[in-house]
């Protein structure tokens, strides 16, 4: 099991179209990926709808997992997407 | 304007009615709201059909999920399609709707549903039901994810069931007839080929009426049956006398038509409003937005007296920035070219949840906290808004300052003094606050010492005398502005107005009906503000009368017993030529 920690660095969270940035991105990144507060079960980040369903908030810390071995370049660039405001870039 | 998250009623789908099963000449009658005309034939903008109750257990589970997923994906890739052919708030709409199409969790979750033992579209209704559940728990954040959620599931149910898309497709010039509208409904609409709108719930002051208004539609609301009719059936629209006639002989034709010519004469005096001697009465546009402010700019009105800021907002989930609010608001106002623009500050709460304003777990929203007090809640963002005004006015060209501001939902002088201080530290030149709450009006003298002028919002003026919610259609008759209550308390305005020489607009709908605008001129009120539309018969109505006999007709509306008898003795009262204008 793979994890990155990231702290969310949207002003809305990751809601809305900061959602759907990164869900588009874990869904296109080839591998299973699940988003969580830390300590609590993962969702499937590929879900814009389970993603949105946390509530997750601009500067929470969430964990991303993943099973399969070779997700570690791919966590990193979603990590590194995460660490966007991705609300400025419009 | 209202977000309306309710979706359209959902009926099992029964096949329309045979074009003769409603005679010829058949007269439906509704509420109108306007006054235009129209013939032309109906399009009927069809209800989601929703699962049977009775669906069977998929006799082959993974050809059920096959076909699940298949309609999803049709689905997510029709409405990518209509994302990349939309512009602004339609696209972003049509966007997030896609996302949520194509989502693994909801297609996962109607999966495990079929292999339990639920036919297709009871699963895609269960798992989005889910969803729904837990948006909506989550708050109005969420409120419009749930609208894309229906509007995704309804689509998806519908092309499992074998049922056309829900919805109009519209191929000529139509009137479209619907149980309701929602803003999501008009969204869709290619509004080059709406030529009129009927509906059969919603009220004259709801979102359907006031769009209808701001389009120059011809629009009859309540008007019971009208769905029930054949697709291509011509039909009568009569906004001002408040019917639709099915399939019209050629004597309502021609009816129809001279009014609508009298409408096109109408629209073709342009001069500055006044009464017949000359007493000037300003007649101003309402708009939501830098397009609206585009549109109002080409019609002839003095300028805006009513820009509803929320709307530039509505769908956004944070707070526009300081330079992105300066730019909008400069852009009116270079729009209207100096023209004066009276820009209401933030209206959020109540039937315009905005997601970043609005209080979360109010249990009466329209008795909350919204319009300027979210200054209690949230100062920063009224600060922010004012600021930004400051800086448009002071960049906006002509020699008197066009840009005046004014904060609505104000029950208090101490309030309005409030909105005064923080807008004129912005740099405001010019500050009123909106009278649409009994208390304000009751102390519109008080009120008036502490600002510049006040506009009357006779919409929530009418619904919180009456204790009337404005979106219940069935207490529409509360709701009318004729009722001698309502009348009173604008009455008690405009005189704290005269006496205090300072000007007393109104900007709720009611300053668009000819027969109100008499009355309105008649207590004192100085400036109307209305759809666009609205303003040739208001304009041409006040030109008939002098400023005395104004006077005399809201004498005899303000004695009058009830809303009716008011309405009917202006009537009476009135040039023959007015009162054959208004029916």
């Amino acid at each position: 099991m793979l994890e990155r920690r990231v702290i969310i660095a949207s002003a809305s969270g990751l809601h809305a179209r900061p959602a759907s940035r990164f869900t588009q991105a874990a869904a296109d990144c080839g591998h299973p990926v699940t988003v969580a507060r830390p300590g609590q079960p993962g969702v499937d980040a590929s879900s814009v709808l389970m993603v949105m369903s946390q509530g997750l908030g601009h500067g929470e810390e969430v964990v991303l997992a993943s099973d399969d071995a070779a997700a570690g370049p791919a966590l990193d660039a979603l990590v590194a997407l995460l660490e966007q405001d991705l609300d400025a870039q419009e | 304007m209202s977000t309306d998250v309710a979706p359209a009623p959902r009926t099992v789908a029964t096949p329309a009615p045979p074009a003769d099963a409603v005679a010829p000449g058949t007269v439906i009658t509704g509420v109108g709201a306007g006054r235009g005309a129209v013939v032309a034939p109906l399009a009927v903008l069809r209800a989601a059909p929703a699962a049977p109750a009775d669906e069977p257990a998929p006799a082959d589970p993974a050809a059920a999920r096959t076909a699940i997923d298949d309609a999803f994906a049709e689905v997510a890739s029709t409405l990518v399609a209509r994302a990349a052919a939309a512009t602004g708030a339609a696209a972003g709409v049509l966007g997030a709707a896609a996302s949520i199409a194509r989502d693994p969790a909801l297609r996962a979750d109607a999966h495990a549903r079929v292999d339990a033992g639920q036919g297709p579209a009871t699963a895609v209704e269960g798992a989005v039901g889910r969803f729904v559940e837990m948006f909506a728990a989550a708050g109005p954040l969420m409120a419009e994810r749930v609208t894309d959620l229906r509007s995704v599931r309804d689509r998806v149910v519908a092309r499992l069931l074998g049922e056309p898309e829900p919805g109009v497709t519209l191929d000529r010039p139509s009137v479209v007839a619907a149980l309701d509208l929602s803003p999501a409904d008009t969204a869709a609409l290619d509004l080059d080929l709406v030529v009129g709108i009927v509906t059969e719930l919603g009220g004259p002051t709801g979102h359907t009426a006031i769009v209808a208004g701001q389009l120059g539609l011809p629009c009859l609301v309540r008007a019971t049956g009208v769905t029930a009719l054949a697709d291509g059936t011509v039909v009568a629209l009569d906004a001002g006398a408040g019917t639709l006639v099915v399939e019209p002989d050629a004597a309502t034709r021609d009816a129809v038509g001279r009014r609508a010519a009298r409408e096109r004469a109408l629209a073709q005096d342009t001069a500055p409003g006044a009464t017949a001697d000359g007493h000037r009465i300003a007649l101003l546009a309402n708009i939501g937005t830098v397009e609206d402010a585009h549109r109002a700019a080409a019609s002839a009105v003095e300028g805006v007296g009513l820009f509803r800021t929320e709307v530039l907002f509505l769908g956004r989930t944070d707070a526009p920035g300081l330079e992105e609010q300066e730019r909008a608001y400069r852009d009116a106002l270079a729009a209207l070219g100096g023209r004066k623009t009276v820009v209401r500050t933030l209206d959020a709460g109540a039937d315009k949840p905005l997601a970043f304003a609005t209080q979360p777990d109010e249990e009466n929203p329209a008795l909350g906290v919204r319009g300027y007090r979210l200054v209690r809640t949230s100062p920063a963002l009224v600060d922010g808004q004012l600021l930004a005004l400051g800086r448009a006015a002071a960049t906006a060209d002509g020699p008197d300052p066009a840009l005046w501001v004014m904060a609505p939902m104000v029950s208090t002088p101490a309030e309005a003094r409030d909105v005064a201080t923080r807008a004129r530290a912005a740099g405001v030149g010019t500050v009123g606050v909106m009278v649409e709450v009994p208390a304000a009006a009751l102390l519109a003298r008080e009120i008036l010492a502490e600002v510049d002028f006040v506009s009357l919002g006779t919409n929530d003026l009418a619904q919180y005398t009456m204790a009337t919610d404005r979106l219940r259609g069935e207490l529409a008759d509360l709701l009318d502005p004729w009722q001698p209550a309502v009348l009173r308390l604008v009455a008690e305005t405009a005189r704290a107005g005269l006496d205090l020489g300072k000007p007393v607009g109104v900007c709720g709908e009611s300053a668009s009906d000819p027969l109100m605008a008499l009355v309105l001129a008649g207590l004192g009120v100085t400036s109307l503000s209305m759809s666009p539309g609205a303003v040739p018969a208001v304009r041409f109505a006040l030109r008939r009368h002098t400023r005395e006999r104004c006077a005399a007709l809201a004498a005899s509306a303000l004695g009058a017993p009830d809303a009716a008898a008011a309405r009917a003795v202006v009537l009476a009262g009135a040039d023959p030529e007015v009162a054959d204008l208004v029916g």
